[in-house]
């Protein structure tokens, strides 16, 4: 990995994760939904800095050369957040649906 | 003397609404008539309580089943010991209601399913739904251990211990059929049909329409994979927990 190449990618990974920490700071982002963000950040970072194993997973997965397999990783964290995203919002229809629920016959209640 | 609650959920049932309480009320069966205005935009909620049922209305539409669960919270809470479920758009004949009365009180059975089919082949549907019923039927006898022959049945009546396993968040917001029947038999709830006669519905109009009988095929399969592999629940005795 050429040296501007790993530039890159530290800065990348130090936004990303100053961006985060800046938004749970501010509350704009829960604690709960941020762990997946600095994990990716974190991992980023990890590959930047030790460029060997980025080349070693490579070989390990069998890809050809490194950018498929940084464009590999890419898709799976896509994949893990839409995943984790779909489970937080099956959760809130759960929660929505009870509240909505409980508004109806709350109502009715009070209409007695 | 036990109480019991017809629970009709209603979405945009104006046309149809006044006329199934007329005939309900006719019936002159000691019971009272709960309609779930399932967020409709028309004078669904109006014609009901001016025909003399109590109405709760949801804040939106939030799906068949979820307003079924509405009833039978409201039920659970105002003391009722069973629930008749049944259909907004007449499709559920209520002559039929005192049999479910007079059968439920045997306790011999926590759940009765009016099934079409137990009183003859005389009620039309087309192939593609005539087979879909007869895999998800077949697939609910197998795991039940007896005969089911309507399993996509909505006209219900249960106790209240049933209801009090409804209630919790298990019980699915769309379309509660084959997957339900099972996860009750898995509980320990008895379960038993009688012969009722349904009137032909308005299938356009239904959730046999568009797309839509694809999604639920593919979502009651996955459903009854699911509660197949799932801890099996323990309810029978337990208090009714909302």
């Amino acid at each position: 990995m050429f040296i501007r190449q790993q530039v890159v990618a530290i800065t990348i990974a130090v936004i990303i994760f100053i961006t985060i920490i800046e938004l749970v700071r501010r509350r704009k982002l829960k604690e709960e939904y941020s762990w997946l963000w600095l994990v990716t950040g974190g991992g980023l970072f990890v590959f930047a800095v030790w460029s060997d194993l980025l080349k070693a997973v490579t070989r390990f997965i069998g890809a050809g050369i490194s950018t498929s397999t940084i464009f590999f990783f890419g898709i799976i964290f896509l994949i893990v957040l839409n995943l984790y995203f779909s489970i937080v919002i099956s959760s809130f229809a759960n929660q929505i649906k009870n509240l909505g629920q409980e508004l109806a016959l709350l109502k009715k209640k009070v209409q007695k | 003397m036990e109480k019991t609650l017809v629970v009709i959920p209603a979405y945009n049932e104006a046309g149809n609404i006044a006329r199934v309480i007329g005939e309900i009320r006719k019936q002159n069966e000691p019971l009272d008539i709960l309609i779930i205005n399932d967020g409709s935009s028309d004078a669904t909620p109006e014609i009901a309580s001016a025909s003399g049922a109590a109405v709760i209305s949801l804040p939106f539409n939030m799906g068949y089943g979820s307003a079924l669960q509405t009833g039978y919270k409201y039920a659970l809470r105002e003391g009722y010991d069973h629930v008749v479920q049944m259909d907004a758009d007449g499709q559920h004949d209520p002559q039929y209601l005192g049999h479910f009365l007079r059968e439920i009180v045997k306790k011999d059975s926590d759940v009765l399913i009016g099934s079409r089919f137990l009183s003859g082949p005389c009620y039309k549907i087309s192939w593609a739904r005539k087979v879909g019923m007869g895999v998800f039927s077949g697939i609910s006898s197998l795991i039940l251990g007896q005969r089911v022959t309507d399993s996509t049945s909505g006209y219900q009546c249960l106790n209240r211990e049933v209801l009090g396993f409804f209630v919790n968040d298990i019980y699915p917001c769309d379309y509660p059929d084959a997957d339900v029947l099972i996860m009750l038999h898995l509980a320990g709830f008895r379960i038993k049909e009688i012969p009722v006669v349904m009137r032909a519905n308005n299938e356009n109009k239904t959730m046999h329409s568009g797309i839509r009988p694809l999604y639920y095929v593919f979502k009651m399969f996955l459903s009854i994979f699911v509660t197949l592999l799932r801890k099996r629940p323990s309810t029978r005795g337990r208090g009714p927990c909302s």
